[in-house]
């Protein structure tokens, strides 16, 4: 269906082809999962298949690709639009229309369809990705999950035989992401839709795919085989196999279920140890030393007349580092910007180091509390690494080089005349981070940091935060990541529209919660052990 | 939907989609009609049956919340209005309300009086000019709320298509760029940079511009990748003759309108220009549109609905442009000397007559229709029978 011929491609002005000699041959009907680390070309390699590389983002391509017998080079994106569907990373980004069914019909009145065609395909898409209810919603009144559904329907209805998703689930909750990935199941085994996949959170998708295709990156050859094949090796691996690879288990199990029945003896192993284990729990790290980091009380927020906190009574302090967790919406973005001064309470208070931030201005608000928004880049307004460093310096007000030694710290070698759009997803956050770690404030929020990230900087990321938290930094972030959560979060709050729903150590509030808790946590349950390195780490001390 | 059932009028009709060209017609109606009187309570009364009309029939979407927005600007319209009058005002009329200090401006500025007397005569009548503005802004924003943009490009022929989407895109722009402010503004908040005042502006337009080119490309590439843009097999000579006509029938339309008016010109040479340049344009919209393939998902029907809305904002529109012809002086809003504004009996009721329009059109899908109780009750009726 989808055939790679010796493919190689360049970008005007780069100095490296992004792929280089790949031959990849897709056959119908086949979930293909596409796995590296960031900046590897996995976009690079999905857009080449409806010809937006190289006909609209220019550079050269040489080799051949053919999607149901149409070279694409013979073909631009317009033509194979009823061949191929290409779902954006950012749904919103490429909605055409406002409406949920006209954005459905968008692309067949595009080439032309009949009117009774049209309608009828239609219903049928709503009904199959359940959007029925929706049909006459404005789509920017959809949540993530909705949207993303929306545009994989809106590419489904011109019935393409290839379809193909940057990171669908990336920025959506556990519970959309399972919506989503159900309705691509659903394509695959009902229609014989070939779906070709590029995702991060690969404890998500990997039980989905026939085949995994690992780009390495750096010219390396694309690494291809059936899932459990790929991962016994692979640098990126979701934590189910992390411990499959951990107890030595073959074949390697790709999901909790087959984990869970391979995992007897391992539990048993581990009954023993758990005490062990409980007694060096995290929330020894929990320094408490006066007044709490930041408080609030009964803290109400509205966007307009819809109330986004339904009064949150909230501390936190230093040497913490807590997980805000809860569905898309559920008012997780709001709390941290309320914490920032974004948002005026309604009602009730807060403080941030003993005063209210919606009344903090420049210097006197980034000395107390530093935000890393959901959109690193948001931040960054320089056009080079350097230039950015020196106009955090003197944003804060600290010593020239103070925000480049940070950055030297938390991500080394970055040149400093890299503009900031060059450098991968981690690197982006390492900057977005040592700007606001430069003014030095005791509490640090994070929103959402892990999208789209890869296992690596995700390591990194775990690795500073536990830093910043033992020197007495007070870190509250809000996420989806369950993993991320299990790994580095002493305590876990979760918030249900609006409202604190629970609270308390990481521990107790994951693990038993079928939403929440890390893939670790499912295998071992009811054994309260929540990542692979504490798993690690109980049997190194035991033996 | 058939025939029968597009012609349905109002509540008891299946909600649909009216079609967005008669909202357009029925506004530009009424504006037409504000632009014909001063008097303040012929202009009240339009800008009251407007938004009883949204009120009644707007759909739940980003877009219908225009009405407010509008009537909010056509607040500061009459704010700047007043603003200038008593700053600049000449102090024309009986009864001053304050004297303001005079500042003294040079010679070759006679005429022009900062500061002065401010009477009430020159402050009324530039609130009902403000007024008339107003208005008109409160019609443009009721069509905006009951009809959105990209509705209305639906229904624009094929050979214009692609100009239309550049528009409809352009438009959908100005929303996208006030949440780009606010997001400018908050990163320079984090950054601890002054997020507020002329140095917080200058700072945030570099990356909003980025930011809306960025999404400009996203969209095109998305636009591209489903289908925009595909054409049908024309021959080229066909599509080059097409796109002559075309240009020379806009030309043609245009003098000949620009003739029409002028006056100067003898009518027999006029009209026929203007025919011509019509004629040309069709004739040449036709072959062009020939090379899309574009199709059209449920097209909203012209039926009756759309006929009596029309007729709604055109009744008005006629009435008061003909009142204006007639008998001009009941249409003025009287500020000299003082008198408290009459009612124009004939106006006002044309104006009333299009609040017809939230009657007769049907509700747009999605919104809760309430239901009288009468057909639910009927069928316990029939069994007590």
């Amino acid at each position: 269906m989808i055939r790679f011929e010796d493919v190689s491609v360049t970008y005007d002005g780069a100095a490296a082809p992004v792929l280089s000699h790949v031959d990849l041959h897709v056959p119908e009907g086949e979930l293909v999962l596409v796995v590296g680390r960031t900046g590897t070309g996995k976009s690079t390699l999905l857009r080449c298949v409806n010809g937006l590389v190289p006909h609209f983002t220019g550079g050269t391509l040489s080799g051949r690709v053919t999607v149901a017998g149409r070279d694409t080079r013979l073909h631009p994106p317009r033509e194979l639009a009823d061949v191929v569907g290409i779902v954006p990373q950012d749904p919103l980004s490429g909605f055409v229309t406002d409406m949920v069914e006209d954005e459905l019909a968008y692309g067949m009145e595009s080439i032309g369809l009949a009117p009774d065609v049209m309608r009828r395909r239609v219903e049928e898409t709503l009904d199959l990705l359940g959007l029925a209810d929706l049909r006459h919603r404005p789509l920017l009144s959809l949540s993530g999950g909705q949207r993303q559904r929306v545009a994989i329907g809106a590419v489904l209805t011109t019935h393409p035989k290839v379809l193909v998703l940057d990171e669908p689930t990336s920025a959506l909750d556990p519970g959309a992401a399972e919506e989503v990935l159900a309705a691509l199941q659903r394509l695959v085994h009902d229609l014989g839709v070939t779906v070709l996949l590029a995702e991060h959170r690969l404890e998500r998708v990997v039980q989905y795919a026939d085949r995994v295709v690992l780009v390495p990156g750096g010219g390396a050859p694309l690494v291809v085989g059936s899932p459990a094949d790929v991962m016994v090796s692979a640098p990126v691996a979701p934590p189910v196999v992390e411990l499959g690879r951990l107890a030595g288990w073959s074949p390697l199990p790709l999901t909790v279920r087959d984990a869970r029945r391979a995992s007897g003896p391992l539990r048993e192993r581990l009954a023993p140890l758990v005490d062990e284990a409980a007694r060096r729990s995290r929330s020894a790290l929990h320094v408490v030393d006066g007044d709490p980091a930041l408080a609030t009380s009964d803290v109400v927020v509205r966007h307009g007349s819809v109330p986004a906190l339904r009064g949150v009574t909230l501390t936190a302090d230093r040497g913490e580092i807590v997980a805000v967790m809860g569905r898309n919406g559920a008012g997780k973005s709001t709390l941290l910007n309320t914490l920032v001064g974004l948002h005026v309470p309604h009602s009730g208070s807060v403080a941030v180091g003993g005063a209210a931030p919606a009344a903090l201005r420049g210097r006197e608000l980034v000395r107390r509390v530093g935000l890393v928004p959901q959109e690193p880049t948001d931040l960054l307004v320089a056009d080079r690494v350097g230039e950015e460093c020196a106009a955090g310096d003197r944003d804060c007000g600290v010593g020239a080089g103070t925000t480049r030694a940070m950055l030297d710290r938390l991500a080394p070698g970055i040149d400093d005349a890299t503009h900031p759009r060059d450098l991968s997803e981690g690197q982006r956050l390492a900057l977005a981070l040592s700007i606001v770690l430069a003014a030095g404030p005791p509490v640090l929020l994070l929103d959402e940091p892990t999208r789209g990230l890869d296992y690596a900087a995700k390591k990194r990321l775990v690795a500073t935060l536990r830093e910043l938290a033992a020197t007495g930094h007070c870190v509250l972030l809000a996420t989806h990541d369950v993993e991320l959560a299990a790994e580095v979060a002493t305590r876990v709050v979760v918030l249900a529209d609006g409202e604190v729903v629970a609270d308390g150590p990481a521990t107790d509030v994951v693990v038993g919660s079928p939403m929440f808790a890390p893939q670790v946590s499912k295998v071992l349950s009811p054994q309260p052990w929540l990542t692979v390195s504490e798993v690690a780490a109980a049997l190194v001390a035991a033996s | 939907m058939s025939r029968r059932t597009a012609h349905a009028l109002g509540d008891g009709a299946i909600p649909r989609w009216l079609h967005p060209g008669a909202w357009w017609v029925w506004a530009l109606g009424l504006a037409t009609a504000a632009s014909r009187t001063t008097s303040p309570i012929v202009l009240a009364l339009i800008v009251a049956v407007a938004g009883w009309v949204v009120s009644r029939r707007r759909p739940e979407a980003p877009w219908s919340r225009s009405y407010a927005v509008f009537l909010r600007l056509g607040l500061v319209v009459i704010a700047i209005r007043v603003a200038f009058t008593v700053l600049l005002g000449a102090g024309i009329g009986a009864h001053v309300l304050v004297t303001l200090p005079e500042i003294p401006l040079p010679d070759w500025m006679a005429g022009v009086s900062i500061g002065g007397p401010v009477t009430a005569e020159e402050l009324l009548l530039s609130v009902y000019l403000g007024l008339v503005l107003a208005t008109m802004l409160a019609c443009i924003g009721a069509a905006n709320s009951l009809a959105s943009p990209a509705r209305l490009l639906a229904s624009v022929p094929a050979a214009l298509y692609e100009v239309g989407v550049a528009v409809v895109v352009a438009m959908t722009f100005a929303p996208q760029l006030v949440a780009d402010v606010a997001r400018v503004r908050t990163a320079r908040r984090l950054r601890g940079r002054p997020d507020r005042g002329v140095r917080a502006f200058v700072g945030s337009v570099m990356p909003v511009l980025e930011g809306a080119l960025e999404r400009a490309v996203d969209l095109a590439a998305a636009m591209d990748s489903r289908g925009y843009g595909r054409t049908g097999p024309v021959a080229p000579r066909v599509r080059r003759t097409g796109s002559a006509l075309l240009l020379l029938g806009v030309v043609g339309t245009c003098v000949g309108v620009y003739a029409l008016l002028d006056g100067g010109t003898p009518g027999s040479v006029a009209l026929p220009l203007l025919v011509l340049g019509l004629v040309t344009g069709l004739l040449g919209m036709r072959l062009a549109g020939r090379r899309a393939i574009r199709t059209r998902y449920r097209p909203d029907p012209w039926a009756l609905p759309e006929w009596l809305v029309s007729l709604s904002g055109v009744v008005p529109a006629v009435t008061l442009v003909v009142v204006s012809v007639l008998d001009p002086d009941v249409l003025v809003g009287q500020t000299a000397p003082l008198a408290w504004p009459g009612l124009p009996v004939v106006p006002a009721l044309a104006v009333a007559f299009a609040a017809l329009a939230g009657v007769v059109a049907p509700r747009p899908p999605g919104t809760a229709v309430v239901r009288d109780l009468a057909p639910a009750r009927r069928p316990m009726l029939e069994v007590a029978a």
